[in-house]
């Protein structure tokens, strides 16, 4: 019984039976399918998350979101100027207690190079309905190259508790066809 | 010098040490206070969550769900698994407890640091959620209380060690030690290594609470934070398997099918299962793909495939030595005339099912490194590990407790017909909470969020109408879950309190069939259709998930 000593006292010697032996193997094999599956998406997959980073200050990060709302606002939603960098180019996005700012205008199937840092506590980038999730961590930039390749009004959920107002932390990303935009 | 007293069981003629005896009492006590406290607390969490009930206000719901979780996850669980170290070694090697004035030390470290935690919590000083991910911070008695709690816990390990050590040196059993003692023996290794993690990372930030350390980089505390956050949970997989093992060995006298596998499975646990903090890290910034892709799958999935084998060598044990015990007929008599009305065997049955399918299918999907990043921090985590820790952990603790009272406490079961329903109540609740969350997680519900209507805020948002069905559903499954769980208290403290006590010899085995033939479930003869079925199901349905959700994968945006 598993509550007392093996019965036999050379247990290590005994044959494995048939079933388990078989069930080793498959699932030996099943992990084998999963862990190369993750690099073959690496090489073939359209969804990676990138890994480029950089130290940062909030005041840094904060200095070079603002210039690129300074340059590139178009307009404002709900309080938050609507920034439409050029397609291509860098794109900041800062999370704060208790807003994602600014409102981005992003055209569609156009690749940016989205910078995400925090000014304060770690936030969480929820992207919906589309339902992309990345960590925010104050002091470090993160450099997602992105492309949206679906037209729409998006909206960003903070979904790591940031303190009594988390709940109302919100941001939009605007996806604009670029056929109908001038 | 040996002064231990020791009674010997009617039952099992194992000795019992007094000492040990009154430990594992103490310690399981304190186990159930704080399960019937943190079920409260998420109780109130789920019914804030439901929208229409909405129940809490913020600050209340965001404090009631750091304390759930502090409460049931670390308390309940360690408590109780300090418990089945002392009798997995003291009991069940009938050996004297090394050491009990220690263990009473210990006992007192963990009741202390688990109240000062409590405390700080409750003064609402300290609602940084039960990941207190800086730089939010809480107040210091927080980190202290949970620093101390660490403490004592490493000691209580270090008694298990101990006793292991001189049950050998005092020949107190012969050959190797219990296939469920070597899975306690699983945990308390893993509990070293996490409490190890849990006190390099913890000290730092009571110091940084304190002022004397300025800054505590976010990332590196989450690398070590989950060290001891993850593998904490692999503490319990250990130790619910063993206990699968304990209630299969003392219902239907069941042994493993080879001792050989079932030891090298818990052993792929202990080389492996620490390299799970990645499972934390797979959308953060800083880190390479590779780390991420060799931590996150332990190696290749070398401790899923541990779990996969107990997947086939739990139930497969069973229906070897039902058919040996004359259930016999077909594929599945055996599981048919299963004692389903022993709460110790639905219970644990339940627990192994779940378990499976719940917890471990969707922890292997959401652990893969690109599938993460449409999974992260929604209410699919809470959903996934619902499943493995409330499903699997506390239902098969749930399943030890009606052996543990007449066991240990030498008392019968009060409102026998109750504890009979217990398991499906706790049981349905548990996987429907698992379940809903998963789903309302796939929609990309935030999880630790007060208003999923965001009607507080500047900008509108909300998530899809399904979403709310699901978080409607979800309550009604803690309701399920909590009444459950009250059944559970007051069946523990009326028997453990009211119950008659025990007299002689108990018959815990269940009713066995027809004699059988004479060489079935030797290791000649060894079949089990049965469960080849069952695992069969269980593969084609993990094979099919994991693949549909590369397919959700696809259809987001590209990036690199």
């Amino acid at each position: 019984m598993a509550i007392s000593p093996p019965t036999e006292r050379l247990w290590w010697n005994t044959p494995i039976h048939r079933p388990e032996l078989i069930w080793i193997i498959v699932a030996f094999l099943w992990g084998l399918v999963m862990f190369f599956m993750m690099i073959y998406w690496h090489a073939f997959g359209q969804q990676n998350l990138a890994t480029e980073t950089y130290r940062t200050t909030p005041n840094a990060f904060y200095a070079k979101t603002e210039a690129m709302v300074q340059q590139y606002r178009v307009r404002d939603v709900g309080g938050l100027p609507v920034a439409r960098p050029p397609a291509g180019g860098d794109v900041y996005l800062i999370g704060r207690m208790w807003l994602w700012y600014p409102a981005l205008e992003l055209q569609k199937d156009q690749t940016y190079r989205l910078h995400l840092s925090s000014l304060d506590l770690q936030h969480g980038f929820s992207l919906q309905p589309i339902n992309i999730n990345v960590q925010v961590h104050p002091g470090y930039e993160h450099v997602l190259t992105i492309t949206p390749d679906q037209a729409g009004e998006y909206s960003i959920v903070c979904n790591e508790y940031c303190g009594l107002g988390h709940h109302t932390m919100l941001g939009k990303i605007f996806v604009t066809d670029a056929r109908v935009t001038p | 010098m040996n002064t231990a007293l020791f009674r010997t069981c009617p039952t099992t003629g194992l000795k019992v040490d007094l000492q040990a005896q009154a430990l594992i009492k103490a310690n399981a006590v304190a186990a159930v206070v704080f399960l019937a406290v943190g079920g409260l607390f998420g109780l109130s969490v789920a019914l804030t969550r439901w929208p229409a009930v909405h129940l809490l206000p913020a600050d209340w719901f965001y404090l009631a769900l750091t304390a759930h979780g502090l409460d049931v996850l670390l308390l309940w669980i360690i408590f109780f698994e300090i418990a089945v170290l002392y009798f997995a070694s003291s009991t069940l090697l009938n050996s004297r407890l090394a050491a009990p004035r220690l263990g009473w030390i210990a006992f007192g470290l963990m009741l202390g640091g688990g109240l000062i935690t409590n405390l700080s919590v409750l003064q609402g000083q300290s609602t940084v959620m039960f990941t207190s991910y800086p730089p939010l911070m809480a107040a210091q008695h927080f980190y202290l209380g949970l620093i101390l709690f660490a403490v004592g816990a490493l000691l209580a390990c270090g008694i298990f060690f101990g006793t292991l050590v001189i049950a050998r040196e005092e020949k107190t059993y012969r050959g190797s030690i219990p296939l469920v003692t070597y899975g306690a023996l699983t945990a308390a290794i893993i509990a070293v290594f996490t409490l190890a993690s849990g006190a390099i990372i913890l000290i730092p930030t009571w110091l940084w609470s304190l002022g004397i350390i300025s800054t505590i980089d976010p990332l590196m505390y989450k690398l070590v934070w989950w060290a001891m956050g993850h593998a904490s949970q692999q503490i319990n997989v250990s130790a619910h398997v063993a206990i699968w093992y304990a209630i299969a060995a003392i219902l239907f006298g069941a042994k493993p099918l080879s001792e050989k596998v079932s030891r090298g499975a818990f052993l792929l646990y202990i080389l492996f299962l620490q390299l799970a903090s990645a499972h934390h890290l797979l959308v953060e910034p800083g880190l390479s793909s590779e780390w991420k892709v060799f931590n996150t799958s332990y190696a290749m999935y070398l401790a899923v495939l541990g779990s996969l084998i107990h997947g086939l060598t739990v139930p497969g044990s069973i229906e070897a030595a039902q058919r040996k015990r004359g259930f016999d007929k077909g594929f599945f008599e055996w599981l048919r005339k299963a004692p389903w009305g022993n709460p110790a065997f639905s219970g644990m049955f339940l627990s192994l099912v779940m378990f499976g399918f719940l917890g471990g299918i969707s922890g292997v999907v959401m652990g893969t490194e690109q599938i993460n990043i449409i999974i992260h921090n929604t209410l699919y985590v809470p959903g996934h590990f619902h499943g493995t820790v409330v499903a699997g952990t506390t239902l098969a603790f749930m399943a030890m407790t009606y052996l543990l009272i007449p066991l240990i406490f030498q008392r019968e079961i009060r409102f026998p017909r109750l504890a009979k329903w217990q398991p499906y109540l706790f049981g349905l609740g548990a996987g429907g909470i698992s379940l809903f969350m998963m789903g309302a997680g796939t929609l990309g519900v935030s999880r630790r969020h007060w208003d999923i209507t965001f009607a507080d805020s500047a900008l509108d948002f909300s998530y899809p109408e399904a979403a709310f069905l699901m978080l409607a559903l979800n309550g009604l499954s803690a309701i399920a879950a909590a009444t459950g769980g009250l059944l559970y208290i007051v069946i523990v403290v009326g028997s453990v309190f009211f119950g008659r006590k025990v007299e002689g010899k108990l018959s815990l085995a269940a009713p066995s069939g027809p004699p059988a033939v004479a060489t079935y479930g030797s290791s000649e003869s060894l079949r089990i259709p049965g469960t080849a079925v069952l695992v069969g199901v269980f593969f084609i349905a993990f094979v099919l998930y994991y693949f549909v959700n590369w397919k959700y994968l696809s259809d987001i945006w590209p990036m690199r």
